[in-house]
């Protein structure tokens, strides 16, 4: 009923929404293009996590199997510039576009037309990477931080493409950025204040900040490279009065605030499936915000802990040490907090909750590790080796991605109207949860014992833990098949769900009826 | 609209700044280490005091090493392999080049120090360093470094490692605009 009421609605107040592809190509609609940009995600998800495949299939056994060693390189490479800028990135934005408007009560994004070009853009972004693969020479094989002077000397001629590709990819998180700000700024209904607004809106607003801060860093370092390798300058070649070491210095400025960019949209995240299944409020909130504010901050004064082994001076390795564990504090107000929504709350173990809550353990275990790292003479035998690896795979895929899951199962009913398969979802997270720790968690040992990361080959003694490694790898791969099957089945049908959807559920998007219709909010609603 | 925009022109304001910013570390990170020395770079201008006077009541060790840089076909290498000083006394020690290859080629030096902190206390009166070098096919050339210790160098360092790089510039000779970077 609501349905016809609503297509009514439009035809009066707004002209026509085409149909068919044209929909999708000049939409300014907020749902259309958070739906776009999760597909793009999920689909770039799958071509990075088959890059995985192949590395994890070479590493099965110990000497050269399937792939040359350049090959192999190309694969890591791309595999993280694919997961990093194609997979979570994108998906958060995605999560933003639907998700912000309707938890402020605004009836669209700030800037809708500009949100249609920051998504547009980056699929030839992603085209031009990959097709990067197939030119004579291959690909970029120089490792997702492209340091100099491997990207520059040493490189071949796709680096050219490849920093074309990032240019784009960083004005399409730009563009979107500049949107989240300006939309969460102007347009709260009214009564909704700052101290109101739900953590996942906070988080996205810091988040968005650090994005328009560092992405044009990075930008800058592309750029650097582009010049070093075709025009002649030295920015990073000593030769000419430069510093290869510099390279590290920007672009860690650029990477370390981007981890976080890539973590506290997940906090957010888990700030509101965890009071909803602990039938509780949010415990701590406004430490919580400060919290998000002050990693967000620190993340700026932390990125040399990346560059231990470079040779800095023992004060300047002192300080980066004891900034980066000043970190560990907030993050661990944050886990804290969740762990206390959580006491004595009526609980239930859906599986948003679920991957919520194996996200709370496994995230932790990434943030210990991160620590171990962060002691400079301990990380002087950890660079470089799998024991890394180890830690950023569990902050990113059982941290980030986990979180990103469990937004998908959490919100799927107030995107399609029905309820996912709870079956099918409590399958696949526990092959997922079995599966990832099998993956990441030798990878520990490994790394300890010594073997280094980006080798496609390793010493005889690692044979058995990456034989391990590599099919807890496979069944990860194939755990997220299930993940497909259940979005596909849900947008296709099912139980329908109400407006609420989760009994515990608080806040504006639920007061909306599920499906989500195509405007909502256009007359602010009533916030108390 | 007229609210959005506003801000919108103040984050993009951000934005472009923040580029500005990425490039702008590059003199920051020169300035930066030059003032603290801690990357072992020594000054790229020749020191123009010499010490007061000189400390003969300690020896410092000076060990000289040569590379040429992976293309750098040149053979290089210092006259001797280390050498016994007092602070303020000034030494002028040659390194040997010669290009056996039937090309003239540009050479750059690019010096650097260990431990990183002596940098700022190795005055380096005159230099091949400074300049470029050119070799024509199959000659020779001793390539003078004059330098001092100052007498103000902590008491921690009784070894200091002075380091060359040579690099293969001819590529970029010819009154190339890049010229002028060069000399670090
Ligand atoms: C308690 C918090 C954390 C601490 C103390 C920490 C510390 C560190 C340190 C010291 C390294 C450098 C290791 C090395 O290269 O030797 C590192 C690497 C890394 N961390 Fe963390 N980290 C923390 C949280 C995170 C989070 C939340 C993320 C992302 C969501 C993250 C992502 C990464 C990545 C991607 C790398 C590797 C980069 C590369 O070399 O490719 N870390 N971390
Ligand atoms: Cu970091």
């Amino acid at each position: 009923m609501s349905a016809i009421t609503h297509e009514h609605e439009h035809d009066h107040d707004h002209d026509h929404k085409p149909t068919g592809i044209k929909r999708w190509l000049f939409t300014t609609n907020h749902k259309d293009i958070g739906t776009m940009y999760l597909v793009f995600a999920l689909v770039m998800f799958f071509i990075g996590g088959s890059m995985a495949m192949v590395i994890r299939l070479e590493l099965f056994q110990p000497g050269m199997q399937f792939v040359e060693p350049q090959f192999f390189n190309q694969m890591t490479t791309v595999h993280g510039l694919i997961m990093v800028f194609g997979a979570v990135m994108p998906a958060f934005t995605g999560l933003a576009n639907w998700m912000i408007p309707m938890m402020i009560g605004a009836p669209d994004m700030a800037l809708p037309r500009m949100n249609n070009w920051s998504f547009w853009i980056l699929p030839f972004a992603f085209l031009i990477l990959l097709l990067s693969l197939f030119m004579p020479g291959g690909g970029p094989d120089f490792g997702w931080t492209f340091y100099a002077p491997l990207s520059t000397t040493y490189s071949n001629d796709s680096t050219a493409l490849f920093v074309f590709s990032v240019h784009i990819m960083g004005i399409s998180s730009i563009m979107g950025a500049i949107n989240v700000i300006v939309t969460i700024w102007n347009m709260r209904a009214p009564r909704m204040t700052w101290m109101k607004m739900p953590l996942f809106v906070w988080t996205w607003f810091i988040t968005a900040f650090l994005l328009i801060m560092v992405m044009p860093v990075l930008a800058g370092a592309v750029t650097m490279v582009l010049t070093d390798k075709y025009f002649g300058t030295s920015f990073f070649d000593a030769a000419g009065g430069g510093d290869p070491v510099l390279f590290q210095h920007i672009f860690w400025f650029f990477g370390h605030p981007e981890v976080y960019i890539m973590i506290l949209p997940a906090f957010g995240i888990v700030s509101a499936i965890i009071p909803t299944f602990a039938r509780k409020p949010l415990f701590g909130y406004a430490s919580m915000v400060y919290a998000t504010a002050s990693i967000a901050v620190l993340s700026f004064l932390v990125w040399a802990h990346h560059m231990f082994t470079t040779g800095m001076p023992v004060f300047a390795t002192l300080f980066f040490m004891y900034c980066t564990m000043l970190i560990a504090v907030p993050t661990g107000v944050k886990v804290f907090n969740w762990v206390a929504t959580m006491w004595r709350g009526a609980m239930t173990f859906e599986v948003p909750m679920m991957f919520a809550l194996a996200f709370i353990v496994l995230f932790t275990i990434g943030g210990f590790s991160g620590l171990m790292l962060a002691i400079t003479p301990a990380d002087f035998q950890y660079h470089d080796t799998y024991f890394v690896v180890a830690h950023f795979h569990y902050v990113l895929v059982s941290g980030a991605v986990f979180s990103i899951i469990a937004a998908a199962y959490y919100w799927l009913p107030k995107w399609t109207g029905y309820m996912y398969d709870e079956r099918l979802g409590q399958l696949h997270f526990w092959c997922s949860l079995i599966s990832v720790n099998l993956l990441f968690f030798p990878m520990h040992f490994v790394g300890l014992a010594g073997m280094p990361r980006r080798i496609p080959d390793y010493a005889l003694q690692f044979a058995d833990f990456n034989a391990f490694i590599s099919v807890g790898g496979f069944l990860f791969g194939l755990s997220q098949l299930i993940f497909v099957w259940v979005i596909v089945k849900c947008a296709r049908g099912g139980e329908k769900a109400t407006a609420q959807v989760w009994e515990g559920a608080e806040g504006l998007e639920w007061q909306v009826p599920s499906p989500a219709p195509y405007h909502t909010f256009d007359t602010p609603p009533e916030v108390k | 609209m007229q609210l959005h925009r506003t801000l919108v022109s103040k984050l993009l304001l951000v934005t472009v700044l923040m580029f500005g910013f990425g490039f702008a570390l590059v003199p920051l990170y020169d300035v930066f280490c030059e003032v603290t020395g801690i990357n072992g770079k020594t000054s790229n201008v020749p020191a123009t005091v010499l010490a007061d006077g000189i400390d003969t009541s300690r020896e410092v060790t000076i060990e000289f090493l040569a590379r040429p840089n992976k293309d750098m076909p040149w053979i290089f290498k210092p006259e001797i392999r280390r050498l016994t000083v007092h602070p303020g006394e000034v030494h002028v020690m040659n390194y040997l080049a010669e290009n056996p290859t039937g090309r003239m080629i540009v050479g750059q030096a690019v010096p650097s120090v260990s431990p990183g902190q002596a940098a700022l206390y190795l005055h380096k009166i005159e230099c091949f360093c400074f300049t470029q070098q050119q070799l024509a096919a199959g000659n020779k050339m001793l390539m003078p470094v004059q330098f001092y210790v100052d007498p103000a160098l902590p008491a921690q360092f009784s070894t200091i490692t002075l380091n060359y790089t040579l690099y293969d510039v001819t590529a970029n000779w010819q009154g190339s605009a890049a010229t002028e970077n060069l000399g670090e």
